[in-house]
């Protein structure tokens, strides 16, 4: 087996068969995290690949490089593994979070406005606990916003600090 | 304002562009179509209160009336970012397509690398390169923000650019918006001309030939070059040019835009640059209310 080199981008291993270095995540265990916790269809991703890069932080990449590639960044951040929990990225639930069905919670303005200046709140939510999606209706739409973490009636705001704002 | 006092032989109206260089610019956003189309962005925009205009020489470039832009549904979502008018044109010029591998050589903070990428309908290879790592690190918050996912981002000097970490050894085409004097910006910021000296305009001109060089010889026969600054210095301009005309085979290539420009020079103190120089276009503050620009065209010949 090998070892994580965490400077540099290795492309995910297509099933466990595949892996070489212990405890990566496979692309079929990321399509499964996606599809079984938020409902996102695997179709959706079809056209990407999946890195990781630094310990657990797995990269979605729509274009061309070989592997392994020690560049700066392919593509952004899109999941963190390597934990018990696993938790997607506030980008990558804006980017992608259109496509999920499951554990997303609608908030109104002002749950929305304090989630997006990562303010936790107290909210009733009758679905899972763990990693949600939070979403709000903008200009015709549903929209999400980020990642929260629902427990014991609260929703803890994840949007990263340099990404809060005050709307 | 000083040392634009040179280019008065240059500019037709040269007390309409003293004056437009006095006057501070409004604020414009570019549409990031990877998120949402411009309609859908002016509606969320109008929601949280800020005016909307959309440049009506591209329905992704828009005035918006707010002093900050960044307090907006519509940024944090990432439809829209935040950038000067004209810095949305080099990339329009570029007008890659879906699936093409394309260069931006000097990349950070991303405004045109980001742009590139939702021009290839994030399904290709946009590479953004930078030498200098502090502006890399914001070039990767925006690109995370704005969802770009076709992104590579490399850390070389551009000058000497190579693809030994890239799955492929030619770019279909390439951006050089090349860190230059930055004249242009005065009316954003004020001070911007008190550093200016002729010394550092022939100094970031050599440095400017190298990358567009590399850039050039880095792009496969029949791709498009584009070559950009935010500064009226020929020296940083059409000099540039006519340097990698000579030493690179390349020609340049007309630029078919709705907004109004003069010509490339083709003399200045008593130097001449190659009479197809006349087809990049130079926007000067008093022609669309907008910073000052530089743009050349290049196709790469075999």
């Amino acid at each position: 087996m090998a070892d994580n080199v965490g400077q540099r981008f290795d492309r995910l291993p297509s099933t466990a068969d595949e892996r070489t270095v212990p405890g990566r995540a496979t692309r079929r265990a990321v399509l499964e995290y996606f599809a079984d916790r938020f409902g996102m269809p695997s179709e959706t991703f079809e056209s990407y690949t999946f890195w990781e890069k630094g310990a657990g932080k797995i990269w979605i990449y729509a274009g061309e490089s070989p592997s392994p590639a020690e560049l700066e960044a392919l593509g952004m951040t899109c999941l963190r593994t390597r934990q018990e929990h696993w938790k997607p990225t506030t980008d990558f639930a804006q980017r992608f979070g259109r496509a999920a069905d499951s554990c997303v919670i609608t908030l109104d303005a002002e749950q929305a406005t304090a989630f997006a200046a990562g303010e936790d709140q107290s909210l009733e939510w009758d679905g899972d606990w763990g990693y949600l999606i939070a979403a709000h209706d903008i200009a015709g739409g549903l929209e999400p916003i980020g990642v929260g973490l629902y427990l014991h009636g609260e929703l803890r705001s994840m949007v990263p600090k340099g990404r809060q704002r005050t709307i | 304002m000083e040392p634009l006092e040179r280019y008065r032989p240059l500019i037709d109206d040269f007390g309409a562009f003293q004056a437009a260089c006095k006057r501070p610019l409004g604020i414009a956003a570019r549409v990031n179509t990877i998120k949402a189309d411009p309609d859908r962005t002016i509606e969320a925009l109008r929601a949280d209160g800020v005016g909307v205009e959309q440049a009506d020489w591209h329905p992704t470039v828009l005035r918006l009336e707010t002093d900050s832009p960044g307090s907006t549904w519509a940024s944090f979502h990432g439809f829209v970012h935040t950038q000067e008018e004209v810095s949305s044109l080099p990339a329009l010029v570029l007008d890659p397509s879906p699936g093409d591998r394309v260069f931006d050589a000097c990349a950070a903070p991303g405004g045109k690398a980001t742009q590139l990428a939702a021009l290839v309908g994030d399904r290709g290879t946009v590479v953004a390169n930078d030498n200098n790592l502090g502006r890399l690190s914001a070039l990767r918050f925006n690109a995370e923000r704005l969802g770009a996912t076709a992104l590579a981002v490399t850390h070389q000097d551009a000058r000497n650019f190579s693809f030994n970490d890239l799955a492929f050894d030619e770019f279909d085409h390439a951006l050089v918006d090349a860190p230059c004097s930055c004249e242009g910006t005065i009316r954003k910021n004020p001070t911007t001309l008190e550093e200016w000296t002729e010394d550092h305009v022939h100094s970031v001109a050599g440095i400017q030939k190298g990358i567009l060089r590399r850039a050039v010889q880095a792009t496969r026969p029949g791709g498009t070059v584009v070559y950009s600054t935010c500064t009226f210095a020929p020296e940083e301009n059409e000099g540039v040019v006519d340097h990698v005309l000579a030493a690179e085979s390349c020609e340049l290539q007309a630029i078919d835009v709705d907004l109004e420009s003069a010509p490339g020079v083709i003399e200045w103190q008593g130097t001449e640059y190659d009479p197809s120089l006349e087809q990049a276009i130079r926007l000067y503050p008093h022609h669309n209310d907008t910073g000052g620009f530089f743009v050349a065209k290049l196709e790469v010949r075999a």
